[in-house]
């Protein structure tokens, strides 16, 4: 937990014309769960019903769908709060556009991951763990056991050379080999 | 009617650190007479690595996919996340032809192709849907009707409506109605459908802790003696993180959290030890002298 008592205020920066990326719209529009991003009307209703956006300051939905729509790239996929959506999509639901924001806050994910090559460590933990045994947690072996011990049956094996397999063709283990992982959001 | 058969999809949560949720669901399932087929070489759902490409979520989700379409059963979950992830992609991949071929694509690499043939369910819905409340109405032979608790849904279970489209996400009734039928009484409280703030923990701790606390201070303040849940994540935060949410904002719980088969085989005359509750991070001491 942070000590700090007082909060900082959100200054936002001045746009410069070059960073803008007037393109970067049609990109996401192609992109599966971002497809509707050029309708959003500004209208706030993802912002108003944001868990997160409620109890931090800088998680804005709102601001990211404008910020997609004027092309500011870099800014987007630069910025570490894009990592406190908990995608429990109160937003989808609520959108009176339809635009899926917790869709486009993962798109955006998916391309700070591939073009800056950032994650949060903990991300990068669970993909490792997956690629190791099957599951995203390493279960260790007295767990296992407890396991029977209590009834239970015993856990079916996981086909890790399958699963390897898939980080493989889709390009995911390549990308986990390039990122920086970083390890804590801050929201205040 | 034959009794519904399901493969059981228990996910990497549950078998690491969740066994009580196993453990009470198996029980209470095989008395109301639901099958329960083991799933063989079944991998992470996929969930928590949407985050990191959208393409290896969706080819890891429909590779289990493709292991029940084998076997042709159904797939339930006990976790509101593989049942965000299996449920998403199963319908996503039916509809999305071009979406389809893309990952039956990846999935061939792996000697698979991805039917549509199979249904993804969590266990709420079997036990509304299959089961049925009368059946598991008849099976209550202990009602609870000494204590009033509260229920949490959890997010995937509700949203987004486009690819659960069961319940209401703005007014969910099912598990009311499930705890209803175990005799206790349900109570409402502000903000019910409000996110537990699992998801970004690993990232932030601020967020989480303050919405698991208030969602606690709600709980609390309508009277509930528990709080029952369905999903191994919402659990974990309001009852493995309770002692530390509570040293965070200074201010004392104590409020057991239950999964929700617990309370229903309590109500089924299963003993507490039967579907551990001694496993609780928050002990139910007091609940259960109150059901005895």
């Amino acid at each position: 937990m942070s000590e700090k008592s007082e909060t900082r205020e959100y200054v936002p920066p001045i746009i410069k014309a070059e960073e803008l990326d007037p393109k970067f719209k049609y990109k996401m529009s192609k992109m599966h769960g971002a497809e509707k991003v050029m309708v959003c009307f500004q209208c706030g209703t993802c912002t108003a019903d944001c868990p997160i956006a409620r109890f931090s300051e800088f998680y804005r939905p709102r601001r990211i769908a404008r910020m997609v729509q004027i092309g500011l790239k870099d800014r987007l996929l630069l910025d570490k709060a894009l990592w406190l959506c908990s995608s429990c999509f109160t937003c989808v639901d609520h959108c009176p556009q339809g635009v899926e924001i917790a869709g486009i806050v993962r798109v955006l994910r998916n391309m700070a991951v591939a073009d800056k090559n950032i994650l949060p460590l903990v991300y990068k933990e669970l993909a490792t763990n997956l690629m190791k045994s099957g599951f995203v947690y390493e279960i260790p072996e007295s767990r296992l056991q407890k396991r029977v011990e209590q009834g239970l049956p015993p856990l079916p094996k996981p086909n890790v050379k399958e699963v390897t397999k898939i980080f493989e063709v889709t390009g995911s283990a390549s990308l986990l080999e390039k990122v920086q992982a970083f390890v804590k959001v801050e929201s205040k | 009617m034959s009794n519904p058969k399901y493969l059981l999809f228990p996910g990497c949560v549950i078998p690491y650190r969740l066994s009580s949720y196993e453990i009470s669901a198996r029980k209470v399932l095989a008395k109301l007479g639901v099958e329960i087929v083991e799933m063989p070489e079944y991998n992470c759902c996929g969930y928590p690595m949407d985050v990191i490409n959208h393409d290896l979520m969706l080819t890891l989700a429909a590779r289990n996919l493709c292991i029940a379409e084998k076997v042709d059963l159904p797939i339930m979950t006990l976790c509101n996340g593989c049942f965000c992830s299996l449920n998403e992609t199963n319908k996503i991949l039916k509809e999305d032809k071009e979406l389809r071929e893309k990952i039956n694509g990846y999935l061939k690499e792996v000697g698979m192709e991805f039917k549509g043939t199979i249904e993804v369910k969590h266990l709420i819905y079997v036990l509304s849907e299959d089961v049925g409340y009368e059946k598991i109405k008849n099976a209550v032979t202990k009602p609870l009707a000494s204590i009033r608790v509260a229920q949490h849904s959890g997010c995937h279970i509700l949203r987004p409506r486009k690819y659960v489209g069961r319940d209401d996400p703005e007014n969910p009734t099912t598990l009311k109605e499930l705890i209803r039928l175990t005799g206790a009484k349900c109570l409402d409280y502000m903000d019910e459908t409000e996110c537990c703030g699992n998801p970004i923990i690993g990232v932030n701790e601020d967020v989480p802790f303050s919405m698991a606390k208030e969602k606690l201070d709600h709980v609390r303040a309508v009277g509930a003696q528990a709080l029952i849940t369905v999903c191994p994540f919402c659990h974990i935060m309001f009852d493995l993180n309770q002692p530390r949410i509570e040293r965070v904002f200074n201010e004392k719980f104590n409020l057991p959290v239950l999964h929700y088969p617990q309370l229903l085989g309590l109500a089924m005359g299963f003993s507490p030890d039967e579907l551990a509750l001694n496993e609780l991070r928050v002990k139910p001491t007091e609940l259960l002298g109150m059901i005895k």
